[in-house]
């Protein structure tokens, strides 16, 4: 298990190490001014230095981003549980939801300021608005995809409507569920950074905003690499949990052809 | 008298699939019994509507006229009332073997904790004991299908309806299957329909077999299968099996083929 996870995350570090050495020497040699772009190692320097500011904006951000994340896929969750449960719901409401999503950020987020203040509200309304399309659509694609094989046989031994939904339904999307769910994940922390420029005063979004202002080009950096580790980690947890609920149940198209392999091997 | 199962008269027919065209007569004047205890088989070529007749019984859909009931009851366009075997195993791939079994169970009505110990009562009875816990892609097509039979055999149930249930095996692991069945069956004799593709699966394993002609489907024949249980593979060989298969095999070669 070890040499595997080592085999996958060895190549993306070797690049990664490869490109920030290339680039701290680039800015060496060339000797690029600390505000057009600084090098990797000041940038880690000026971070650590900023760090007690950093992670109290980055607390804020954790805090909205989950809140509005959390709220996201429960209402994704439901809303897609509705559209399919009530017939007709869906061919109604399915296409002006997509229909939804053009609506650009850009307009929506100045609007919901105007509309709900400038407290917590906006920002973690905006990143539930963001968050919870991904979820419904991966939802719905899972409810209304179960395996017909497995319909006939529920419906053959008699299953009423609540069972097939309970029994079948419900369990076949959940992979379908997770990976909503991951896209979701990185859209919120996006999303959460883009509210907090618009109107706030704490957040990561906002420490990037004033210190591009101060031409603090380091810190901006500093705050990115948080911000992708946020993502990660987001993602990270995500990802556990999918383990935990979908192992050993679907098997990955990896690991089935792990076994066949293994199968002619022996 | 009642039946296990009584079909009367059934026709159904499906619209055309453009406006305009005929409808697609599947089945006509099909009628048929099986008594309680009974193993009856259908045979007929491919395409002759055994599905549909499945479907019918199973109450997902309705029959174009015809009745068709169970210990005297019309049961048409119910569900519930039957136990059923697919020709997939068709097992929940979240679920472990145990817990497709208590699946069935309690959708017939079961209690779910007596669901789950007859269950594992009947997996170690049938030496399956230890894939109780396993999930269903780490089993054979074999195995899948011996999970998919006791699902089938401890729901509550008269009748079970199999439809061509080890259509999809290689021809050893069928053989198996058929003996084992068969095992499994004459020791709790239930009311059994069985679809099949297969002559001599037929002739071992029913009392009965009832022989469709290609669509619009009819009884185009009926037969008493008269060798005496238990029986085993030992009837391949013996010479009115043998006459048997001959018989029916002529009887359901398509007419096209007279000329070869």
């Amino acid at each position: 298990m070890d040499n595997k996870q080592n085999r996958k995350f060895l190549p993306p570090v070797i690049v990664l190490a490869l490109f920030l050495l290339i680039w701290q020497a680039a800015v060496r040699i060339f000797d690029i001014d600390a505000y057009v772009l600084p090098s990797p190692a000041s940038i880690v320097k000026q971070g650590l230095n900023d760090w007690s500011s950093l992670l109290q904006h980055m607390k804020a951000t954790l805090g909205i981003t989950l809140l509005g994340f959390g709220i996201g896929a429960v209402l994704g969750f439901l809303l897609a549980a509705l559209l399919h449960i009530i017939p007709g719901a869906k061919a109604g409401f399915y296409p002006l939801l997509v229909l939804t999503q053009n609506v650009p950020l850009m307009a929506l987020g100045p609007l919901l300021v105007i509309w709900f203040g400038f407290g917590m509200m906006p920002r973690v309304v905006l990143i539930t608005l963001v968050t919870f399309f991904p979820v419904v659509v991966a939802m719905l694609t899972g409810l209304t995809q179960c395996d017909p094989k497995l319909m006939n046989y529920m419906r053959m031994i008699g299953a009423k409507r609540a069972q097939l939904f309970w029994r079948l339904e419900l369990p076949s999307s959940v992979p379908h569920l997770f990976s909503g769910l991951k896209i979701a994940a990185s859209y919120s922390v996006i999303s959460a950074i883009y509210a907090e420029s618009i109107g706030s005063n704490k957040g990561l979004g906002y420490y990037i905003l004033l210190k591009q202002r101060g031409f603090e080009t380091a810190k901006v950096f500093a705050a990115v690499a948080v911000i992708v580790m946020l993502s990660l980690i987001l993602f990270g947890a995500i990802t556990l949990l999918e383990r935990m609920f979908v192992r050993g149940r679907v098997p990955s198209t990896s690991s089935r052809l792990r076994r066949k392999k293994g199968e002619e091997a022996s | 008298m009642s039946y296990a199962l009584e079909i009367c008269k059934l026709y159904k027919s499906f619209p055309g699939a453009r406006r305009g065209d005929e409808p697609k007569q599947v089945l006509a004047n099909v009628s048929f019994q099986v008594n309680d205890g009974e193993f009856v088989s259908v045979i007929g070529p491919s395409g002759s509507g055994k599905s549909t007749l499945f479907h019918l019984i199973g109450g997902l859909e309705k029959p174009t006229s015809g009745d068709i009931k169970m210990q005297g009851r019309s049961v048409v366009g119910e569900q519930g009332h039957i136990a059923y075997m697919p020709q997939q195993a068709s097992l929940m791939p979240w679920l472990t073997v145990a817990g497709n079994i208590e699946l069935a169970l309690t959708i017939a009505g079961v209690a779910k904790a007596k669901a789950r110990a007859q269950a594992e009562e009947w997996l170690s009875l049938v030496g399956l004991a230890g894939a109780a816990n396993e999930y269903s892609h780490v089993l054979s097509g074999g195995m899948q299908q011996r999970v998919s039979f006791l699902r089938a055999l401890l729901s509550p149930q008269r009748l079970m309806c199999l439809d061509e249930p080890f259509g999809a095996l290689d021809a050893l692991t069928r053989m198996h299957m058929q003996t084992w069945l068969l095992s499994l069956w004459e020791a709790d004799r239930r009311s059994v329909l069985f679809v099949t593709h297969s002559i001599e699966e037929a002739l071992l394993l029913s009392d009965r077999i009832i022989v469709l002609s290609a669509a619009p489907a009819s009884i185009i024949h009926e037969l008493h299968v008269p060798f005496p249980r238990p029986r085993s593979e030992a009837l391949w060989s013996d010479a009115g099996f043998v006459a048997m298969k001959q018989q029916l095999y002529e009887l359901l070669r398509p007419k096209s083929e007279v000329f070869t």
